[in-house]
């Protein structure tokens, strides 16, 4: 337990140089791109002297090192600033759009392990007959898919054609969402105030994005698993096993998957940042305001601030996920000791 | 003595892309109550294939392709799904080479034994299931608290005691032992087998040992079969089988252990090895290894004869 405490404490300093040199290079990145802040907000129209007038106030007509380690400091106090463009903190935007990311993202997780470690498993227990190879065919199909395009088609099919899901937004426009919005979580929210209509609302307009971003990263796990099961299907502990007597059911979802999730585990800490790019692309094909979108919004912008916040936030987040997996892993495997 | 198990010309088939392993084919074997039967051969033979068809637990592509497996008279490779699972563990148990590997890593020692004992009692209480793992534990010599522990937690020679401890739980008349001790070193296999000894009278088992190793039988078994090349070719005491071996393949076998108590000056091994079971050789699977091959040994396979109490297929003894 103790040693536990140290691991987590460690892996937690160091991400301090990991957003440290992910923050420089945006830093870098942001500045070296044509267009500024201030030309976007005042348009190409405004006068020299205006724009110059404005940039001073903003500080950034400063050698880039001073910019640069003022920033840090600032950020080193917790402070992300404010925008550049608006009159808004950058904490605060992040507060309001990061709970409608984590819904998404939460869910689509979800989605993406059930499906692809249950295909994966199921066609691993049926090798080389048919079903194993639609699942296979599946998993590279839905792998080679992008998302926005994934997106469009459940959109189309299941919004359009069969009209059954909404294909936008986070709730319809007859609930308010003001009635019940807390915590932005609206999934919480509508459960704790006891609105199962707008509850379920929440859900429905949850479902098409969700399955999206889920879909699309099934296919890496459904490959995953069926490898991982074909192995321990071999191992001897699972013919000794049958030899108890075990049933065939749970000889392969509990003595073999259990095995096989191992390695899935470390590979879905891995897969979080591309779970994290994913839903910026879900998030803009279905108007689902989040992080994404608002990191999309500002990039046009030029809003540095925002942008290196949103950053800040999304390598945090990726953080604490493979940390939150590899405290899991510990927990499954009991070979493991921190 | 009643017979627990009788296997009558079994053949056990393994179709692959250049042809048919021939694992075993035509093998005859008997167990009687209470006796331990030592089955060796060479590795390769196809002692594991035999042990594995009795609880039908061949892996596809391999099958039985004829013969019967009669366990109390039963014919287990008639039986159905339900009746197979009843026999595993619960009437049957089996126990294999690497008790290293052959403990689920992710499961401790107790959620193996409650697992076993639900798989065969459905209704058994969580408390009554560990109190009877905790006995079990005792009487093979390992202090009960270690049924908290994980497999890695545990030496080769302990996790080999839980597998016959898994094995033995649901007291089961027959225990399949596949080379129980390869793995083990010597001190540890040693202990293994007077373990296995004491067990087999307080248990009442009977016990079908596979081993490539003679030495070991020689401690244990009643009697000894020889297996070559996926058949049975000698039968007999074990006492008998060591002082007086029929065929030349046991001769041969026999030759081949060091002895430090004979004065010979080197082993004299068998010449060739063992040959593909793709394709076997005609008659007498052993002619073109034997020394004392004849012109009908090629010819034709030889019937079982009984000579001095032994059962022996070879040309020699018409
Ligand atoms: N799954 C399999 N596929 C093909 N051949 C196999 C398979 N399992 C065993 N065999 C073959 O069957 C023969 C007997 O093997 P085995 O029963 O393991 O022998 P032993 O236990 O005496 O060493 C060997 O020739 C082996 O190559
Ligand atoms: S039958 Fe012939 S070849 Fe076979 S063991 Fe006997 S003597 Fe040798
Ligand atoms: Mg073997």
């Amino acid at each position: 337990m103790k040693n536990l405490v140290r691991y987590i404490v460690t892996r937690t300093l160091l991400t301090i140089p990991m957003v440290l040199i992910l923050l420089s290079i945006v830093f870098v990145v942001l500045r070296v791109m044509p267009g500024d802040p201030v030309s976007s907000m005042l348009g190409g129209h405004a006068p020299e002297r205006v724009i110059e007038q404005k940039k001073e106030e903003l500080g950034l007509n400063r050698p880039l090192a001073v910019q640069y380690v003022d920033y840090l400091w600032q950020v080193a106090r917790l402070d992300l600033g404010d925008s550049m463009v608006f009159q808004q903190g950058v904490t605060d935007a992040i507060i309001e759009k990061m709970p409608a990311t984590i819904e998404l993202t939460f869910f689509a997780m979800i989605i993406t392990l059930v499906v692809g470690v249950f295909l994966g498993a199921y066609a691993a227990d049926h090798r080389r007959e048919f079903r194993d190879s639609m699942i296979r065919l599946y998993g590279i199909v839905i792998y080679c898919i992008p998302v926005y395009w994934l997106g469009l088609m459940l959109q189309l099919i299941f919004g359009i054609w069969l009209d059954i899901f909404p294909i936008a937004g986070r709730t319809g426009s007859r609930i308010l969402s003001s009635t019940f919005e807390q915590s932005g979580f609206y999934v919480i929210d509508t459960l704790r105030a006891g609105n199962y209509a707008a509850f379920g609302d929440v859900m429905h307009h949850l479902v098409l994005p969700a399955f999206t971003l889920g879909l699309t990263l099934s296919g890496i796990f459904v490959r995953l698993t069926r490898a991982n099961m074909l192995d321990v299907l071999k191992a001897d502990y699972i013919v000794a096993a049958e030899a108890r007597g075990i049933t065939h059911t749970k000889i392969v979802y509990r003595h073999a998957l259990k095995n096989a999730m191992i390695p899935i585990l470390t590979m879905m800490g891995l897969q979080v940042a591309l779970l994290m790019a994913g839903a910026i692309l879900t998030e803009t094909t279905f108007s689902w305001p989040g992080m994404g979108r608002l990191l999309l919004e500002r990039i046009y912008l030029r809003d540095y601030p925002t942008i290196q916040g949103v950053i800040i936030v999304y390598a945090l987040f990726v953080a604490m996920v493979s940390l939150v997996v590899d405290i899991i892993y510990a927990m499954v495997d009991p070979r493991i000791r921190y | 003595m009643a017979r627990i198990l009788h296997i009558e010309d079994l053949r056990v088939h393994f179709p692959i892309n250049i042809g048919t392993v021939r694992a075993v084919e035509g093998a005859n074997l008997t167990i009687e109550e209470g006796e331990v039967m030592g089955l060796v051969g060479e590795s390769g033979c196809g002692k594991s294939t035999l042990g594995l068809s009795i609880l039908r637990l061949l892996r596809p592509p391999g099958r039985i392709v004829e013969g019967k497996i009669l366990y109390h008279g039963e014919d287990i490779v008639r039986m159905g799904a339900k009746e197979i699972l009843a026999l595993r563990g619960g009437r049957i148990a089996m126990i294999f080479q690497d008790p290293l590997t052959s403990l689920n890593p992710l499961f401790s020692i107790k959620e193996h034994f409650i697992e076993t004992l639900r798989t065969h009692e459905k209704r058994i209480e969580t408390k009554e299931a560990l109190a009877r793992a905790e006995r079990m534990l005792s009487s093979l010599g390992i202090s009960p608290e270690r049924l908290h522990e994980y497999p890695h937690q545990m030496s080769g020679g302990m996790r080999q005691r839980i597998m016959i401890g898994l094995g033995l739980i649901l007291n089961p008349d027959l225990l399949i032992a596949d080379e129980p001790t390869t793995a083990l070193d010597v001190i540890v296999e040693a202990q293994f087998l007077d373990l296995l000894d004491d067990l087999r009278k307080r248990f009442n088992l009977s016990i079908m040992l596979i081993t490539h190793n003679l030495g070991n039988v020689a401690q244990l078994a009643d009697r000894i079969s020889v297996m070559y090349c996926g058949t049975i070719v000698e039968v007999g005491p074990a006492q008998t089988i060591f002082d007086e071996p029929l065929h030349p393949y046991t001769q041969g076998l026999l030759a081949s252990i060091p002895n430090i108590k004979l004065d010979e000056p080197e082993l004299k091994l068998m010449r060739g090895s063992l040959p593909d079971l793709v394709s076997p050789p005609s008659g007498c699977v052993f002619h073109p290894r034997c020394p004392r091959a004849m012109d009908v040994c090629s010819e034709e396979w030889p019937k079982t004869a009984a000579v001095n109490g032994h059962q022996v297929n070879c040309w020699l003894y018409r």
